[in-house]
């Protein structure tokens, strides 16, 4: 059984591969060989985070217990971001024979997918799925007779929080507890679910894995920039005329990606999500790398339409509502910038308090507990540095006041 | 939707750490880090708060608390640890390779200061109108910081109604400040689990199953979270406004009676250190408050040894020697309220095991209200009576409605510690240096085995003074030196002690119309255990359950507070593992300097028996006054 295809073209995630090809592969390479491959890839995370692929399996695989797990962060919670899912609907045997490639890596046993509650409807088809790799021994025991490499897979479904998504929480959350960030050190390679070794990949990372080990890292290695190898899926969304993923090399232009979606009249980009940053014109010929703007993947185009300062609003009131709750500058700290908001719309906003709430907001990106409170004043400060202007026209009666 | 139902407080909140070495220096698992420039050497795991409390480098703390798992969640602590983009928490923070600590840089204070004067923004209320003035870890880090005022604005409405419906613990989350001491104190420390967070985000709360009520919910009353809480939003519920009216009632008699830990900690409230007993001081104050009569708890100990002990014998002689079989052995201990009511909630089929007599406080409160006015001429119906107690599930006992086998309510008010010296300062007294004075009759000063009641094992050492003495003839002290039995004393959570009966003597006479001989106790090993904190209980529990070495024992002491009474929810607070022995050592130094240390050798309860409790321990009015039932509670009834 094969996922879905759709007429979808790329380079590297959206070329042709064949069900089971890179277990195969992989199970005739020593593990050594496999983690050399993903290193000389120089493949990141493409959660977000952007943590090196080949150190995290290293780890792992270093980690001495009798027992670990290979989690696919299946999460996909950052506002404008659908990549994942078209990964899971489409391309399935990317993700889940990677997992299997993961799991005779790291000598783990089981694999986890943490699939977003929202994404229920596609548990069925998903298990459907496995059970035909269980039918053609891609996962069971003995896998491919190689004789004792036992591997299977299963499916938890979320509940729906963001911050399920944050790999700690997500494994809180994989217990049945509150999905809160865990203390880190101990990283989870070391102490992970169930208190063991745990490696947490995102959907897409997963998918490029299965290309690499069939194609090759050197192959891989030909697209991209110096610092930012290969490929990267784009989830575009907004003020475009053809919105939706894209498989990109690294290394492109924004204002290519714009004319690429058929974005007019483009006043602002959001990149990376709520939790990214806001660019204005000026800078839209900086490009999307790791060494420039580095992203998970999610572009949201707004055109001179848009209030900025409603869009900031809404990053907000988004991130008041998805912080966990337990620490302090998380919890309070954006209920603070959004306060402001609300302030700027009522034109009470002081530029003394301005500049205590800037300040704030970096206490805020150094001092909490995860990557949500440390990333969630990233919108707040870049749109009120970007948009300054329209942004404190606002209240003057400026031309978005009305809306 | 939990899962895994066996779990004690989350991942997150357990202390995730590394196992530090008993011998790092030996092994070579010291890590060499500079903390300020200063280097220093740690063992492998330390955190870095741990290494900066060595080395006297004050790192300021909220959610941090000695007794529970850690947290790293209220972020006060953070420092910035060289390589790293991000400040990190001191508390949570295992050190593992050799890192450079700065914990003053700007970026440090900066941060600390602002997430200050959030929480300070969120925490409703004002300093003077609330119980932690003065005690309060958020106030103080306040003073600290030196905020003069509120830079992010500061709540001035309250978002939360208080739950005062517990006898015991009062809660008001306008106060609170999300440290989850409370939940893991109660999910981690006790393993009870009413308090948990929830919500996310700005609406996160830390509430109760369904949002009940507190007294509508498996609360034990014990107390724990607001010993631990930072800030005044877990209180006990406060009796001292009744307690003043009834001592300014010329028609009411008020007695007080108080137990052997508060005199043990009460020194605390005035500044002093932990570990002086006040005993003789705190009997003046009362008396200068109003107290009509100051006794002594101890007394109502003593009989506690008496009954309790004359019903183990009664249960052994059952089983072992007429080979009764439905007799529940071990026989557990039953003074503390907040185990009973464990124990009613978790393991409802244990309760025949609970010993039927009632606590020191209920007894005497039943006797308070019928063999005093008696001897006193007064009408029991002017009574009050009130006890102080270093715990908070007492205010719950109190109000059981089976308390009440005088005709009257046996105990009044439960008051704790804290609010009795609260009541001392009121009255502009300065305790300590008050001059003594003692209890008074007819039930005078009582034994060192009362006093003993305090610490963890207390109960189990009085009572085994008075039962071997009772069984052997023979002299404790002939047993175990200077009377002190060693193996039940200490901190270990879990403690067992073998004890064999080489001899038996003839049956006293006090409990000869019982059992008729000793004989069958001869050979025979006794078997004793203590577990004090109800998370240790519940591992003896299950080990009885699955027939493990404690389904064997005869005879096992629980207590729910970690430490026994002297660590009681009522106590003053900070509590930590040091203040806590420190407590004990003052209760076993005073125990040393008392005329009489057995309970059988009280002679004003000899007394007792002869003139009111005339046909003996266990016997028909002592059952009627001193003796009661336990209810099945369940997860349900509450
Ligand atoms: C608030 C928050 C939400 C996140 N959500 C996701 C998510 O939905 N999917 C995902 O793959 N990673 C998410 N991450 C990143 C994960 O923590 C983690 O870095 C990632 O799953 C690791 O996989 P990778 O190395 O393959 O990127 C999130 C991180 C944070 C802080």
């Amino acid at each position: 059984m094969e996922g879905v295809k759709h007429n979808r073209f790329g380079p590297v995630i959206f070329s042709k591969y064949e069900r089971g090809s890179a277990i195969e592969r992989a199970l005739a390479m020593s593990r050594e060989d496999i983690l050399f491959e993903l290193k000389n890839s120089g493949l990141k995370g493409r959660g977000g985070a952007g943590f090196p692929t080949s150190t995290k399996w290293m780890l792992t695989a270093a980690a001495i217990s009798d027992k670990k797990y290979l989690i696919c962060n299946a999460d996909e919670g950052e506002p404008g971001t659908f990549k994942d899912r078209v990964l899971l609907i489409e391309y399935p045997e990317l993700v889940f024979d990677a997992m299997v490639v993961g799991g005779y890596t790291i000598g783990a046993t089981e694999g986890i997918v943490y699939l977003r509650g929202e994404y229920e409807y596609l548990l069925d088809s998903l298990n459907d799925y496995l059970n035909g790799m269980r039918k053609d021994n891609l996962l069971g025991e003995n896998i491919l007779g190689k004789k004792g490499f036992n591997f299977d897979i299963r499916i938890f479904l979320g509940e729906g929080s963001y911050v399920c998504g944050e790999e700690t929480a997500l494994i809180e959350s994989l217990e049945g507890h509150r999905g809160e960030a865990r203390n880190r050190p101990p990283y989870p390679v070391n102490t992970g679910f169930m208190g063991k070794p745990t490696c947490v990949n995102n959907v897409e990372t997963l998918a490029t894995i299965s290309h690499i080990i069939v194609k090759g890292s050197e192959w891989y290695k030909n697209f991209g920039t110096s610092k930012s190898k290969g490929t990267k899926l784009f989830s575009i969304s907004g003020d475009c005329e053809k919105p939706g993923v894209y498989e990109l090399e690294w290394g492109m232009k924004i204002s290519d990606v714009l004319k690429l979606v058929g974005a007019k009249d483009t006043k602002a980009v959001q990149i990376g999500g709520a939790s990214g940053v806001c660019l204005n014109s000026s800078q839209f010929d900086r490009t999307l790398a790791y060494e420039d703007v580095p992203t998970g993947g999610s572009i949201i185009i707004f055109n001179k339409k848009r209030s900025m300062l409603k869009v900031l609003k809404n990053f907000m009131e988004f991130f008041v509502e998805e912080s966990c709750g337990q620490c302090t500058p998380c919890r309070i700290g954006n209920v603070k910038l959004l306060e402001a908001v609300k302030m700027i719309e009522e034109n009470k906003l002081t530029f003394g308090y301005l500049k205590k709430l800037k300040e704030l907001a970096e206490t805020m990106k150094i001092a909490s507990k995860c990557g949500l409170g440390q990333s969630s004043p990233n919108p707040f400060l870049s749109i009120i540095e970007n948009f300054k202007e329209e942004i404190f026209n606002y209240a003057g009666g400026g031309e978005y006041a009305k809306e | 939707m939990r899962k895994n139902n066996n779990v004690r407080a989350p991942e997150s909140q357990k202390r995730l750490k590394v196992k530090i070495a008993d011998n790092p220096e030996d092994i070579g698992a010291m890590v060499h880090i500079e903390i300020n420039e200063k280097k220093v050497s740690v063992p492998l795991g330390t955190t870095i708060l741990e290494a900066c409390r060595k080395n006297q480098i004050h790192i300021p703390t909220l959610c941090h608390h000695d007794d529970l798992c850690i947290a790293g969640v209220c972020r006060v602590c953070v420092v910035e640890v060289e390589g790293m983009k991000t400040l990190q928490a001191a508390c949570s923070f295992p050190i593992t390779n050799p890192v450079k600590i700065k914990t003053t840089s700007p970026r440090v204070r900066r941060a600390r200061k602002n997430i200050l004067d959030l929480l300070l923004s969120e925490h409703y209320g004002e300093c003077y109108a609330c119980v932690r003035n003065n005690n309060c870890e958020l106030q103080a880090l306040a003073k600290e910081y030196g905020v003069d005022h509120y830079n992010f604005g500061h709540i001035d409405k309250p978002k939360f109604q208080v739950d005062n419906s517990s006898y015991a613990v009062v809660r008001d989350m306008n106060k609170c400040v999300l440290c989850k001491r409370c939940v893991r104190t109660c999910i981690d420390l006790q393993e009870v689990g009413v308090l948990e967070a929830i919500n996310r985000g700005e609406a996160t709360y830390i509430g109760t199953f369904f949002d009940k009520p507190l007294a509508d919910v498996i609360c034990i009353n014990c107390g724990q979270c607001i010993n631990r809480c930072p800030t005044g939003a877990l209180h006990a519920n406060d009796p001292r406004d009744e307690i003043w009216a009834a001592i300014d009632d010329p028609e009411k008699h008020v007695i007080i009676q108080t137990a052997p830990s508060p005199r043990a900690a009460i020194g605390e409230e005035f500044g002093l250190e932990p570990g002086h007993s006040l005993t003789g001081e705190m009997n003046t104050a009362l008396r200068r408050i109003g107290f009509d009569a100051v006794f002594d708890t101890n007394f109502a100990a003593d009989l506690t040894v008496m009954e309790e002990g004359t019903e183990l014998l009664l249960r052994l002689y059952k089983a072992l020697a007429k080979g009764e079989p439905d007799v529940a052995i071990p026989q557990f201990t039953s003074c503390s309220p907040g185990w009973v009511k464990y124990l009613e909630h978790f393991y409802p089929d244990f309760i025949n095991h609970l010993s039927s007599a009632k606590s020191p406080q209920q007894m005497f409160g039943a006797l308070l209200k019928t063999f005093y006015p008696k001897i006193k001429n007064i009408d029991p119906a002017n009574i009050v009576t009130v006890a102080v107690m270093p715990c908070a599930a007492k205010k719950f006992e109190c109000n059981r409605p089976e308390m009440t086998d005088s005709g009257y309510k046996d105990i009044d008010y439960g008051l704790t510690t804290r609010e009795l010296a609260q009541m001392i300062k009121e009255a502009g007294i300065y305790l300590p240096e008050l001059p003594k004075s003692g209890f008074d009759d007819p039930f005078g000063d009582a034994t060192g085995a009362g006093l003993i009641f305090g610490a963890t094992g207390g109960v189990m050492e009085a009572a085994l003074r008075t039962v071997l003495e009772l069984v052997t003839g023979d002299k404790i002290e002939n047993i175990f030196e200077n009377a002190e039995i060693k193996p039940v004393r200490g901190f270990e959570g879990i403690r067992y002690a073998e004890i064999p009966v080489t001899k038996v003597g003839k049956v006293p006479g006090i409990i000869s119309h019982l059992i008729p001989d000793f004989e069958w106790l001869k050979g025979i090993t006794l078997k004793v255990a203590v577990a004090h904190g109800t998370a240790n209980a519940k591992k003896v529990l299950e080990d009885i359950k699955n027939g493990g070495k404690f389904s064997h024992c005869h005879f096992i002491e629980f207590m729910a507070c970690p430490g026994g009474c002297l660590g009681g929810g009522g106590q003053p607070i900070p509590t930590n593992a040091e203040i806590r022995r420190k407590r004990a050592e003052a209760i076993y130094k005073e125990e040393r300097t008392l005329n009489y240390r057995k309970s059988h050798e009280n002679p004003k309860l000899i007394r007792l028996y002869n003139e009111f409790l005339t046909d003996g321990p266990c016997g028909s009015v002592s059952h009627k006054l001193l003796h009661t039932t336990y209810t099945k509670r369940g997860s349900f009834i509450v």
